[in-house]
């Protein structure tokens, strides 16, 4: 198990390699279909960004705590990453189901990683969620799709896709189809 | 319609909060069985989510999907009633458990914030002569909602001809094409038939059936089952990242079809199949 703490450091980062289990300690942000679409059509300057790691989730939220905050599945928001990765440097993206092969380049490239968090776990990922710091967006796209600036405490993923531009997603399809196309 | 309308939150709370024991001993067999170290310990998170759900009465998963209702009310109540006490019920729902407001305006691109909306929940009724109100409701997730699929066959592109071997290869296909999106490992409800939109009703619909209940026609039962050891060789595993399961059930429905169609339709459930009866 690596335990990674905000702000991510680049050397640690490229260690990782797929199928490596972490535990994630510090700040991360929510954003997901809407917001994501805004960032990449906008590009609003907002510091926090630079060197973030983003978690494709809407959470439930009441009275400012977080009750059930599982992984919304990133294949969607696949079109605006590569951009959004290069332009935020962001370092580490929480999800599930992985992306596309241009994202993949863009990790390689700019030393980001694809972490895979338990998809419908809600209550028990809620549980790492130590506080919400700040929200965005919160008025313009209600509370699933906003930006929830959240610090977490050993917050578990998979490292699925890697800065050396392997994907577990892609090797699993692979496997899969071969499997499919044998019987 | 007090009662019934208290009754509904209800229904909705145990819906969004705890999992169907059928379901959550398949996941108990499935982490039992599991080889593959990062599937197990997933398994083992899913497990403890779900015992920490049902505790502290907070939703499963973050998505508590759109509500889909299937009502059979008997003569005796009116429909429209019904649906507004439904309406009442999913307002008071949202704030109360919570759910996550999910009902978006297609044109202003607004969340309602209250899960109501242009046909949401979306809300199935038939009459009965049934004396009772029997309602039962599907929490149905986005992530899962994305990865279902329609076929028309023949197909040439995937070989798929008219007849069980055909709808065979279309349902391995949609298992392949959804790899991990929808959180597996899935519970899949197949229709097959003649009216594209009667399938999609359908295999939705099949989704309710306990994991348990094979079809009455021992042909349907066998291929059901031959099916799920199928995908489950597939290795896509739990959240798709490797492992044993894949899929823990597929229910299969048929209707009689046209002579020139031939459709068959998937659906697909997280493994959070999130589904309860109330009768009234």
């Amino acid at each position: 198990m690596v335990v990674l703490s905000t702000p991510l450091r680049e050397d640690k980062l490229r260690a990782l390699r797929i199928g490596d289990m972490v535990l994630i300690n510090g700040i991360i942000l929510t954003a997901r279909d809407k917001v994501l679409r805004y960032l990449f059509e906008e590009r609003p300057e907002m510091e926090f960004l630079e060197n973030s790691i983003i978690y494709h989730c809407g959470p439930i939220v009441k009275d400012n705590k977080v009750l059930s905050a599982g992984p919304t599945t990133s294949i969607r928001l696949d079109r605006y990453t590569p951009e959004l990765i290069a332009h935020y440097h962001i370092k580490a993206i929480i999800g599930k189901g992985g992306m596309g092969e241009e994202t993949l380049s863009a990790m390689k490239n700019y030393g980001c990683v694809y972490l895979q968090a338990t998809g419908g776990a809600g209550v028990y990922l809620a549980k790492r969620i130590k506080r919400i710091v700040d929200v965005k967006f919160l008025e313009e796209f209600g509370m699933p799709e906003a930006m929830w600036i959240l610090e977490v405490e050993d917050f578990p993923a998979v490292v699925t896709m890697d800065s050396t531009g392997e994907s577990l997603h892609k090797k699993i399809e692979e496997m899969s189809r071969r499997w499919r196309s044998n019987s | 319609m007090l009662k019934l309308r208290d009754g509904i939150v209800e229904l909705y709370r145990k819906v969004a909060t705890s999992l169907p024991k059928d379901v959550e001993d398949a996941l108990k067999r499935a982490f039992e069985k599991e080889r593959d170290s990062v599937a197990k310990e997933n398994l083992r998170i899913l497990l403890e989510n779900v015992r920490l759900a049902r505790i502290e009465e907070i939703p499963i998963c973050q998505d508590t999907g759109i509500p889909v209702f299937y009502v059979k009310v008997p003569k005796c109540l009116g429909q429209e009633r019904i649906k507004e006490t439904i309406l009442e019920a999913t307002r008071i729902a949202t704030e109360r458990i919570p759910l996550r407001p999910n009902s978006v305006d297609v044109i202003t691109e607004k969340n309602s914030g209250d899960n109501t909306g242009i046909d949401f929940p979306l809300i199935h009724m038939e009459e009965t002569e049934e004396e009772n109100l029997i309602i039962d409701l599907m929490l149905k997730g986005g992530g899962s909602e994305n990865i279902g699929c329609m076929y028309k066959l023949p197909n040439t592109e995937i070989k798929a001809e008219r007849g069980l071997e055909g709808v065979r290869a279309v349902i391995l296909d949609a298992v392949l094409n959804a790899q991990g999106r929808g959180c597996p490992p899935y519970i899949i409800g197949v229709a097959i038939g003649g009216s594209r939109d009667h399938v999609a009703y359908q295999s939705k619909r099949q989704l309710l059936r306990r994991l348990q209940d094979f079809h009455r026609e021992l042909a349907l039962a066998s291929f059901e089952e031959m099916l799920t050891q199928d995908i489950n060789r597939l290795g896509i595993g739990v959240m798709g990242i490797g492992g044993d399961t894949t899929c823990l059930g597929i229910k299969i429905e048929v209707s009689n079809r046209h002579p020139a169609t031939y459709f068959v339709d998937v659906s697909f459930s997280c493994w959070a199949m999130r589904r309860g009866r109330l009768i009234w």
